[in-house]
């Protein structure tokens, strides 16, 4: 019997749905027209018509961060593709699990400077996990299957597959590989039990513990063994940006944020522990500081799937290679069987020391009378916590301060990009994070810069009712970039005061509520309004200009040198 | 201090594989000295050879950088254990009828091999580890050196297993 055959095109989403992919984002173009046939004649697969290729790669990662799946993404060749590139290094820095198909020319003009060519598999090569040329339409189901392990496994990430438009249209038979064969590609996920059981012996003997818990524990879904480890061994908890909510902000023994704009408790914890048990985090310079400085006299036990991210830069005494929730279980059996007793009196003074440093906060700023940015955020974590939205955030000061104002007990509920720290990013994430949410609204924090690098998005969520609720903390400055130009340029605001449109008028030239907002008893009134919509909104703060995020530290110095106020210096 | 260690990688032999490698070393500011590929037995696979100067830290991340991409099955910091490593040099040097005795006595002396003679060239082949053939051509020098052409290390472990690669999933599995 003669087995069905079927284009490239078909074999493709054929394979997309063998992956239980649902939804994807993207946007058409020449080489890609053979795709979006496909796509034409069939219904298992919804596409979301963004505006811009950049938006599509955010919200396939928005996608990804709420629901655990990879994101999906199509894009045409040359522009498209390149347009994806911010979008692809935010994903490989924060490890969002993601696949990205990128037409491309024929393949019989790869290499003669064809209309709208670009080498996609050259310049991705750097800013994804990894990427595919696909030269022959046999290989199409395998490649594909192999992205999605690769984008799904080990530390996560952006997978790329181009594919030429004639492989679109070449045909042959269609057989899902069951199994991935990638000799240069096995993940350790198992962590080595000597270490383990060394790592326990050192938490057990420490005095002055304390436990990093990075985006490695949302990635591996490991909360519920977190919580239990620092409960059972009595140790108090502290997170990175990418690490919120992966500890429940709401007990004693969280923390909460450290590193440049985090607590003065967790960064004067994090320096003065005798042991720091670090949990899938990489070490940032936004959370060491001073490296020279970090931790210099405490043991680091540190556990990451990603080989590379332990010793890089700050070295690990005990380094455990593997998977967060299996090290994390494999530590707990060990624990049961373990004849140590927790001495908790041991640890009462470190306990408070904790207490002492708790006091110790940012000092408010009261400087006009325009709304305070940090006042507008906790009306709005205070108005919004029992629906407990999920809340995505540009990049600046009001991301900052909505890690420092907003509580989070639940993981990936906070969406935000950490280690690229792209503009832009929250509004088109917060999007696929609705996609993928189906019911309530998402928040997102942007700031007055942020939010006009990627609004053309407002159409898209106009389009498909995506309830994105945009809180705009407009200070009228690149507020971060400002901050610095304050505290170490001399008040040189070199091209940071920034102009906006009118943003009730754009929103609802849109199709969608604009609300402004001066005073502060409009914040509530307006909140409803937005909440009781049915669609995008954009919320215009009007705040204080000269806001400044505290605590912080300033680049380079140690983590334990935190600035409170304007004052110190 | 930034030592010089030669690290030995095993690759499937596809598309690109090459170029990830280098892109790996430029993009993460790392320093290539020398660098060669060729096919091993089973040609789905090949060895790439890189000399590369830096200190410890670095070098762990480079290897455990080199071992994060797909393609790369093994990587082995040859440096560590006790390896053989050998490289070639070409040279064209112009001899003339007085000093042509004193040239033909060294390269007696030092095991070279005249490959080819032409009216007054002489292309010479040396072999050795990097020092040898460094040395050769610094004698060479005053004859007038016309080109110099080196092939990069290639090096082999001298037990009969690999007993200092590291299989990916054995990475940093630390004895206790």
């Amino acid at each position: 019997m003669n087995k069905a055959m079927y284009s490239g095109a078909q074999i493709l989403l054929k394979s997309l749905l063998k992956e239980g992919v649902e939804e994807i984002f993207g946007y058409p173009g020449g080489v890609v027209l053979p795709l979006y046939d496909a796509l034409y004649m069939q219904n298992d697969i919804k596409h979301y018509l963004v505006r811009h290729e950049q938006a599509a790669v955010h919200a396939a990662e928005g996608y990804a961060r709420v629901s655990g799946k990879a994101g999906v993404a199509i894009v045409t060749s040359g522009p498209g593709a390149c347009n994806t590139i911010t979008g692809l290094a935010n994903a490989y820095y924060d490890g969002t699990p993601m696949v990205l198909i990128t037409g491309q020319v024929n393949s019989k003009l790869i290499g003669a400077d064809a209309f709208q060519e670009a080498d996609v598999v050259g310049i991705t090569r750097s800013c994804c996990k990894h990427n595919y040329l696909v030269k022959d339409v046999k290989d199409l189901a395998r490649i594909v299957k192999e992205a999605f392990y690769i984008a799904t496994t080990g530390k996560k990430g952006p997978v790329v597959i181009d594919i030429p438009v004639d492989i679109f249209n070449a045909k042959y038979t269609f057989d899902y590989p069951k199994n991935v064969e990638l000799v240069g590609y096995n993940p350790n996920y198992k962590g080595h039990p000597l270490q383990i059981q060394r790592a326990l012996e050192t938490l057990f003997e420490s005095k002055r513990p304390v436990i990093i818990s990075g985006g490695g524990v949302m990635a591996s879904n490991a909360s519920k063994e977190l919580k239990e480890i620092a409960t059972r061994l009595h140790i108090p908890v502290v997170h990175t940006l990418m690490g919120t909510g992966t500890f429940p902000d709401n007990l004693e023994t969280s923390l909460g944020m450290m590193g440049m704009h985090g607590n003065y408790c967790a960064n004067l914890t994090v320096a003065n522990a005798d042991v720091i048990f670090a949990i899938g985090t990489r070490f940032s310079d936004r959370i060491t500081g001073c490296l020279k400085k970090f931790a210099r006299d405490a043991q680091v036990i540190h556990i990451d799937i990603d080989p590379c991210s332990i010793s890089k830069n700050v070295k690990a005494s005990i380094p455990i290679v593997g998977d967060v929730k299996n090290v994390l279980t494999m530590m707990l059996h060990q624990l049961d069987k373990a004849h140590h007793k927790i001495n908790i009196e041991q640890k009462d003074k470190w306990f408070n020391d904790i207490k002492e440093w708790k006091k110790k906060v940012a000092i408010p700023q009261k400087m006009s009378d325009k709304l305070s940015a940090i006042t507008v955020l906790n009306k709005i974590y205070e108005y919004t916590k029992e629906d407990e939205p999920t809340v995505a955030t540009e990049v600046g000061q009001h991301q900052m301060w909505t890690a420092q104002n907003f509580k989070f007990n639940q993981p990936r509920k906070l969406i935000t990009s950490g280690g690229l720290g792209t503009m832009g990013f929250g509004f088109p994430a917060a999007m696929g994070a609705m996609a993928a949410l189906k019911k309530g609204y998402v928040l997102n924090i942007a700031g007055d810069g942020s939010i006009q690098m990627n609004i053309q998005e407002l159409m898209t969520c106009v389009d498909y009712k995506f309830k994105v609720i945009n809180c705009i903390i407009n200070n009228g400055y690149l507020g971060m970039v400002r901050q610095w130009q304050e505290k170490i340029y001399n008040k040189h605001y070199s091209q940071t005061k920034i102009s906006s449109p009118d943003f009730v008028k754009l929103a609802q030239s849109y199709g969608a509520l604009g609300i402004r907002v001066e005073k502060e008893e409009e914040i509530i009134p307006a909140l409803k309004q937005a909440i009781e919509y049915d669609g995008p909104v954009l919320i215009d703060f009007i705040c204080e200009n000269f806001e400044m995020v505290y605590p912080w530290v300033l680049a380079g110095a140690p983590i334990d040198k935190v600035l409170l106020s304007r004052e110190e210096c | 201090m930034a030592t010089k260690h030669t690290v030995s990688v095993l690759v499937s032999n596809e598309v690109g594989v090459l170029s990830r490698i280098v892109d790996l070393f430029s993009g993460r500011g790392y320093n290539i000295e020398s660098l060669t590929v060729a096919p091993t037995l089973d040609s789905i696979y090949s060895r790439v050879t890189i000399v590369t100067s830096a200190d410890d830290d670095v070098i762990e991340q480079i290897c455990k950088q080199l071992n994060r991409l797909i393609p790369v099955i093994k990587v082995a910091n040859l440096s560590i254990g006790d390896a053989i490593e050998y490289e070639i040099g070409l040279i064209k040097v112009t001899v003339n009828d007085e000093n042509r005795a004193e040239f033909m006595n060294i390269v007696a002396q030092a095991h070279a091999t005249i490959m080819d003679v032409s009216d007054k060239l002489y292309t010479i082949k040396i072999d050795g580890d990097e020092k040898q053939v460094q040395t050769f051509a610094e004698l060479i020098r005053p004859f007038g050196i016309k080109e110099f052409v080196r092939s990069g290390k290639v090096a082999i472990t001298k037990s009969c297993q690999f007993s200092n690669f590291k299989n990916k999933k054995e990475e940093l599995k630390i004895e206790a």
